[in-house]
């Protein structure tokens, strides 16, 4: 083991990928010769190539299509957004055509694509630039939506997700590229499976959930109560949000009969509110109080840091939404 | 090819296609209100010349994508009458199982990647088959048929630009039909001659006549031609009609009978009859043959798509991926 950075994470996934299946390119736009707009794909370009590092024209519908189509016979593409902002241009490609190959071919033509980059708000980017899309793509069958909040899951989910044969939606935090954790060492050549959640901390007074940046919130907050209220909580990170390892979550509810999920999408539907739905069915009978939620505000993310510090998911409304479960 | 490289067999095969389209098409507009296809139909009479020239150039090894005006694309191709009638019915048998429809006709197997019904969206498909096609070293062509409308759309730009930057081999068949399901071209091009955008980026592009089988058979075929010996995409804009509505549901307020009667006056395949007995190779007695063995061929894909059973329902999910997380570790 030895501590890397998560972006650093992200390019070892990528560069040993692609040092193992000559089939791994990487497009989009500025990962070459500027070495990525967030220096994921640093060194890359010298390690592989204009070959299997292609820089695209700012043409998010194009290069995601392209890279769909090229997935379909053959290679095996990493699209690279610059956030995941910029993919609403090429929504229709990765809603009608990744995710359709399957089905639209009877199951005969596999469409192994990655599509990758930074998701969620940054630091006062305001509207345009916050979005966390994990809602709308986790809606839609045929795709996998992958939120890796540690640098050895961003390695070791996206190892997986570059070897899966369908389309993946890998969604990095915007704010995580610095945070340092543990990772394996290379030869251990660790692929993370999908569908498997992981239980970061253990704890019997209440479950919370949680990914991205809200997961650091949470434990934080998971501390918190410790100290001030004497409760100890369980986080779970769900790592995958399609498929989603609901058994993990249940079983963690069915010890601390409480549960809050934490996310930094917007209230409406989502995995939060499908993780609440489908908690209140498996484990109806544990169940103590509500199931609690926090999310982001129900706004466009407005610019001033006092107004986007009071959208985002915090400490304080973490404890309250615990404190709440727990009749605290 | 001209006519004489053709010859009379090579003549007769594509007045067959071309027949084989029309009488397959009748047949579904004929089942369609009978309630046996459903969902949207869009029907190619009047185009047939194109898909049958088009195709007749390309290899095995060519890809092909087309749009939801596809059942001519997908005949021509081979993907046959009778799995493609069963598609239609929604049937097992069907080309698709079943899951696509009119609008999605879909093999693999003959490297017939769809019936894409998004318009233009398969545009970008195309150049990244073609993208594939280079890094993996196959000497095929992807061919990629798209309406008029299909150039107002953004990602048509995107998609000719990164085929001449990078030089990829797509060939561009724009089948100009002269409307955008009911929008006249003059109201929704600002400039109606569609061949001249593509040279602005640098794709070599010409006006055919998409009414006449051997004129767009040899423009596809010198196309195909650059484009595998790495000349980078060529553009074709093939000037042809759509003789019924846009889909069954369509009262056609947009144009005038006396327009579409001009247009019939260049019906494809009279217009190809007509030259094939000038020439004395074709009478009466030929005529007569060819009517009832495409005539035939339309009733056994009825019958097939009729005999082939139902997808199972336990099927249902069984292709939304091509293999279920957990059946391997780590995804490999």
């Amino acid at each position: 083991m030895r501590e890397i950075r998560y972006r650093e994470a992200v390019r070892e996934a990528m560069l040993e990928e692609m040092e193992r299946d000559e089939r791994v390119f990487l497009m989009g736009e500025e990962v070459g010769h500027y070495q990525g707009a967030y220096k994921v794909s640093e060194g890359l370009l010298a390690r592989f190539g204009e070959k299997r590092v292609i820089d695209t024209p700012i043409a998010e519908a194009g290069f995601a299509g392209i890279g769909v189509g090229a997935a379909m016979t053959g290679l095996r593409p990493i699209i690279e957004f610059m956030t995941w902002n910029f993919s609403f241009v090429a929504f229709d490609q990765i809603i009608s055509n990744a995710a359709k190959a399957s089905q639209m071919s009877g199951g005969r033509v596999p469409c192994p694509i990655v599509f990758r980059g930074p998701n969620g708000a940054a630091k006062q980017v305001a509207s345009q630039h916050s979005h966390s899309v994990d809602p709308f793509y986790t809606n839609i069958p045929g795709l996998w939506v992958v939120m890796p909040s540690t640098p050895r899951d961003a390695k070791g989910l996206l190892k997986t997700a570059i070897r899966e044969d369908n389309p993946v939606i890998f969604l990095e935090g915007e704010t995580l590229y610095n945070v340092k954790g543990e990772v394996p060492d290379v030869e251990a050549d660790e692929a993370i499976p999908f569908g498997k959640a992981r239980v970061a901390r253990e704890g019997d007074g209440c479950t919370i959930v949680a990914w991205g940046a809200p997961y650091y919130v949470v434990l934080d907050a998971a501390e918190r109560l410790r100290q001030e209220h004497g409760l100890e909580c369980e986080v779970v990170d769900p790592r995958t949000l399609r498929p989603l390892d609901i058994e993990t979550i249940v079983e963690s509810v069915k010890k601390t009969h409480r549960c809050v999920v934490v996310h930094e999408h917007w209230p409406y539907g989502g995995p939060g509110a499908e993780i609440v739905d489908q908690v209140q069915r498996e484990a109806f009978d544990w169940l103590d109080a509500p199931i609690e939620r926090v999310a982001a505000l129900d706004v466009p993310m407005p610019y001033a840091s006092n107004l986007e510090t009071l959208v985002l998911p915090n400490v304080d409304r973490v404890i309250e939404a615990v404190k709440r479960a727990a009749y605290l | 090819m001209s006519l004489d490289d053709l010859g009379r067999d090579g003549a007769h095969a594509l007045l067959r296609e071309m027949l084989l389209i029309r009488r397959f098409e009748e047949k579904c507009a004929e089942l369609y209100t009978q309630q046996k296809i459903r969902g949207f139909l869009h029907l190619y009479i009047g185009e047939e010349a194109i898909a049958v020239g088009a195709l007749s150039a390309l290899t095995a090894d060519d890809n092909v994508l087309s749009t939801y005006r596809e059942h001519g694309h997908a005949l021509a191709r081979g993907l046959g009458a009778g799995p493609i009638m069963a598609e239609m019915y929604g049937k097992a048998g069907g080309c698709a199982l079943g899951r696509g429809g009119s609008m999605h006709l879909f093999d693999a197997s003959r490297r017939f990647y769809g019936g894409n019904a998004i318009v233009g969206g398969h545009l970008p498909l195309a150049v990244g088959l073609a993208l594939a096609d280079k890094m993996l070293g196959r000497k095929a062509v992807t061919a990629c048929f798209f309406g008029d409308g299909a150039t107002a759309e953004g990602v048509f730009h995107e998609s000719l630009n990164l085929a001449a930057l990078w030089k990829l081999p797509v060939l561009f068949l724009c089948e100009n039909n002269l409307y955008a399901m009911g929008t006249a071209i003059e109201l929704h091009a600002a400039d109606t001659e569609i061949s001249r955008r593509p040279r602005a980026f640098g794709i070599p592009a010409e006006r055919v006549d998409g009414m006449d089988v051997v004129a767009v058979e040899r423009a596809v075929r010198y196309a195909a031609e650059a484009a595998r010996e790495g000349e980078g995409p060529r553009f074709l804009e093939l000037m042809t009609y759509r003789f019924r509505a846009h889909s069954m549901y369509d009262a056609e307020l947009y144009r005038s009978k006396a327009e579409v009667q001009r247009w019939k006056e260049r019906d494809p395949i009279q217009l190809f009859e007509r030259a094939l007995r000038e020439r004395g190779w074709l009478d009466d007695d030929a005529r007569a043959r060819v009517e009832n063995d495409v005539l035939g061929e339309v009733e056994a894909a009825v019958r097939f798509a009729e005999e082939s059973p139902w997808e199972a329902l336990e099927d249902l999910e069984k292709h939304v991926y091509v293999r279920r997380v957990g059946a391997d570790e780590g995804g490999a």
